[in-house]
């Protein structure tokens, strides 16, 4: 078994080799041992990618907008990735942004999770028929998880999710009246000498 | 008093960090200290006669046990290499996690020995391999059998029976990552792992000899004495292989300096010194000489700095007897003042190193504060802005901007990766081809082309922004706001220079591990000793703290 460091070295190392600059190639080496570490085929991608782009171009998109088109080929994830990380104070106002045509769409994940712990919310990644609830850095839900990963995404839709409950009030309050079974009803005695504090705060 | 913290322009020059000297901060004296309590035991010790076969030591406590597992080789004399590019040695070693079972052992005979070809597992920690110094193990040998104990000079000159010429870890070839055990108290401090592999071997060395004596003469053969062994360390080889671990590191760089940098701070704000405290320092000032009478190197560069350190010491010795007078609000202030003032820069760090002898109480929570959660910084505040990033360069790195990157000698060297041992070198751009593919060390030239870009552009712009055109500056842009929160993430030199010595680099490290008689082979290369003089495991519930200068 591969180590995570000598996932994330060697990660580093092709991706300057492809052509990337030190500062992106040491985000790349970051972002496929996180793939790793969360259990996404980081390395199969991204060797397929590289492959790939001996073939066929891949555009940049160095700035991010709500909607985004590529115009002949698909968008380069790392490339994307570098500016969605980049600029994501920006795009976290947008609510949501849409792109078309994204290369290997799994390679674009975990700088949309390190974007997530940056910005405190949720996001929700969509293409296709698939998606992923990304959570601040500590985990993603997937439907795709265990499955081939497509090389392209058409139509994606990455969204903000702010911070809310993800359970009604009814809830709430049914779960909180049973924890109230662990509290002791509080007999006047009980009120005079247990309480750290004085009753009264007007001295 | 409030003393500031040294200047970290001139504290990480690269003349002030290779004159840094071992400390109470060293990782093998913390690591000491850590495990003195542990249980230490041989569990296995299946050699031939020859010396050859597999031994196993345990350090355990509660439910926690490491076993270092060795494997000792028959190699040829020319097979034996000191560098890192060798593929066989006299001994492989690797630390386990927990007691290895039979096939973890037969596992890791296959591997352990092909070291940097083998792989290993998340269950092992470190991994290592080391060579006799056939001249002193034989001569121990042969004396051992003959009823005698080995000529002291000799093992004095050498320092070891063996020295190693890497030792790795977190994550390499297959080892467990570093994230898997961080959160264990025990190895809470840089390289404790790294250390108790160097600490065991050293205890198998002495088996070992003993061991081959005994049967080469049964009746006869006597145990190495355990003064000698005491007096005796591991040797390490070391190349440049260490010289981008502290480019590549910067939190944790500057968590190493900043700990030694607040050592002496506070010790210099101490008002009144102790009685006792003042004996153990001049005590070990004193005692300290010897370790560098018996310092030897051939090494023309190594001997100037260590007649001047010689005469610095005795002439600071004398300042202390003849006209110091501990008794002085601030003693320790003064002596600091009075050190930069007459002596040169690698007596004064050695004495701020022995500063650090009496206060425990000082010492101790640094010792806590020097590892790093290195990916908590890694992140880029794109929303900064151009202005302040160029206000960070121009406050932190001013030395580094007044560089002419337009002259030749300034940026003569180019670091790259060999591909045939995947190992870091150094080579003239001019003269070599492979400058094409340099690794990203060149952080003085990278910082001071990124200084020009941010000349030229809008104040107001924002970082992210800013990438956008100047991706090849993205891993400085990164570096200057690591080190506006710590002020000693990076070297303030140029690290490409003609004149650059990169073991410079390689002894502040070094320093950091509690290496001891640097012996530089040449500009990129040295030899030092480790855990000479320090306690064998069997004393380490009671040892004297100070063994470093009172051996």
């Amino acid at each position: 078994m591969k180590s995570l460091s000598e996932i994330e070295t060697t990660s580093k190392r092709a991706s300057r080799a492809a052509g990337f600059s030190w500062g992106v190639a040491e985000e790349v080496g970051k972002c496929i041992r996180l793939l790793e570490l969360f259990g996404f085929p980081g390395i199969k991608n991204l060797n397929q990618y590289y492959q790939n782009r001996n073939d066929e171009i891949f555009e940049d998109l160095n700035l991010i907008n709500q909607s985004n088109k590529s115009n002949k080929s698909n968008f380069c994830p790392i490339t994307l990735g570098v500016s969605f990380l980049d600029q994501i104070r920006t795009l976290e106002k947008l609510k949501k942004c849409t792109f078309e045509g994204i290369a290997f769409p799994i390679l674009l994940l975990p700088f949309l999770s390190r974007s997530s712990e940056i910005i405190g919310k949720k996001i929700l990644f969509k293409f296709d028929e698939n998606s992923f609830l990304i959570n601040l850095n500590v985990n993603i839900s997937s439907n795709l998880y265990l499955k081939e990963f497509p090389s392209k995404a058409k139509n994606v839709e990455i969204s903000f999710l702010e911070n809310e409950d993800t359970f009604s009030n009814d809830d709430w309050k049914s779960l909180y009246k049973l924890s109230e079974n662990t509290f002791v009803e509080e007999t006047d005695s009980l009120k005079q000498g247990a309480a750290g504090a004085g009753l009264t705060d007007n001295d | 008093m409030n003393i500031k913290l040294r200047d970290p322009n001139i504290i990480m020059k690269l003349s002030r960090l290779g004159s840094f000297h071992q400390s109470k901060l060293s990782f093998l004296r913390s690591f000491l200290k850590e495990f003195k309590d542990w249980q230490y035991q041989r569990d296995l010790f299946d050699l031939d006669k020859n010396g050859f076969g597999v031994a196993v030591y345990s350090f355990k406590k509660k439910e926690r046990i490491y076993s270092l597992i060795c494997f000792a080789n028959e190699i040829s004399d020319d097979e034996r290499s000191d560098r890192v590019i060798a593929t066989k040695w006299d001994a492989a070693f690797t630390l386990h996690d927990g007691v290895p079972s039979k096939n973890d052992i037969q596992r890791l005979k296959n591997e352990v020995p092909k070291q940097e070809v083998g792989r290993l597992s998340y269950k092992e920690l470190t991994l290592s391999r080391a060579n006799k110094s056939v001249r002193v193990f034989d001569h121990v040998v042969d004396n051992l059998s003959k009823g005698m104990q080995p000529d002291i000079n000799l093992l004095e000159k050498v320092g070891y029976l063996y020295r190693t010429t890497a030792v790795y870890g977190s994550g390499k070839f297959g080892l467990a990552d570093r994230f898997r055990i961080k959160n264990r108290e025990e190895i809470n401090g840089p390289f404790r792992l790294e250390m108790m592999l160097v600490y065991l071997v050293r205890q198998f060395t002495f088996d070992q000899v003993n061991h081959v004596a005994k049967h080469k003469n049964p009746k006869k053969a006597v145990q190495l004495d355990p003064k000698i062994c005491k007096n005796l360390g591991i040797g390490n080889s070391t190349g440049l292989g260490m010289a981008p671990f502290i480019v590549n590191h910067p939190t944790l760089l500057n968590n190493w300096i900043l700990c030694r940098e607040t050592a002496l701070k506070k010790i210099r704000e101490i008002k009144h010194v102790a009685s006792k405290d003042k004996d153990l320092f001049k005590n070990c000032i004193r005692n300290s000489i010897k370790n560098i009478t018996s310092w030897n190197t051939e090494s023309e560069y190594q001997l100037k700095k260590i007649n001047l350190l010689l005469k610095n010491i005795r002439k600071f010795v004398k300042f202390l007897d003849d006209k110091f007078d501990f008794e002085q609000d601030y003693p320790f202030n003064e002596i600091y003042l009075w050190l930069e003032k007459e002596t040169c820069e690698e007596c004064i760090e050695y004495v701020v190193s022995i500063m650090m002898e009496p206060y425990n109480e000082i010492i101790e929570p640094l010792i806590r504060k020097m590892s790093s959660e290195e990916e908590r910084y890694f992140n880029i505040p794109t929303n900064r802005t151009v202005e302040e990033l160029r206000n960070i360069i121009e406050k932190k790195y001013p030395n580094i901007l007044t560089i002419n990157f337009e002259k030749k000698q300034n940026f003569k060297k180019f670091w790259f990766i060999s591909k045939n041992k995947e190992e870091p070198r150094l080579a003239d751009r001019f003269e070599e081809q492979g400058s094409n593919l340099e690794q990203p060390l060149a952080i003085a030239r990278d910082i001071k082309e990124l200084h020009n870009k941010l000349l030229e552009s809008n104040n107001s712009l924002t970082i992210d922004k800013f990438l956008i055109n100047n991706s090849n500056l993205r891993h400085v842009v990164r570096r200057a706001f690591i080190i506006e929160k710590f002020p000693y993430s990076e070297i303030q030199d140029n690290t490409i220079s003609e004149s650059i010595v990169p073991i410079d680099m390689l002894r502040l490290k070094l320093s950091f591990f509690g290496a001891l008689k640097f012996d530089p082979r040449s500009d990129k290369w040295l030899r030092i000793c480790m855990f000479q003089g320090a306690p064998l495991p069997n004393e380490l519930k009671n040892y004297d703290e100070q063994w470093v200068y009172n051996s």
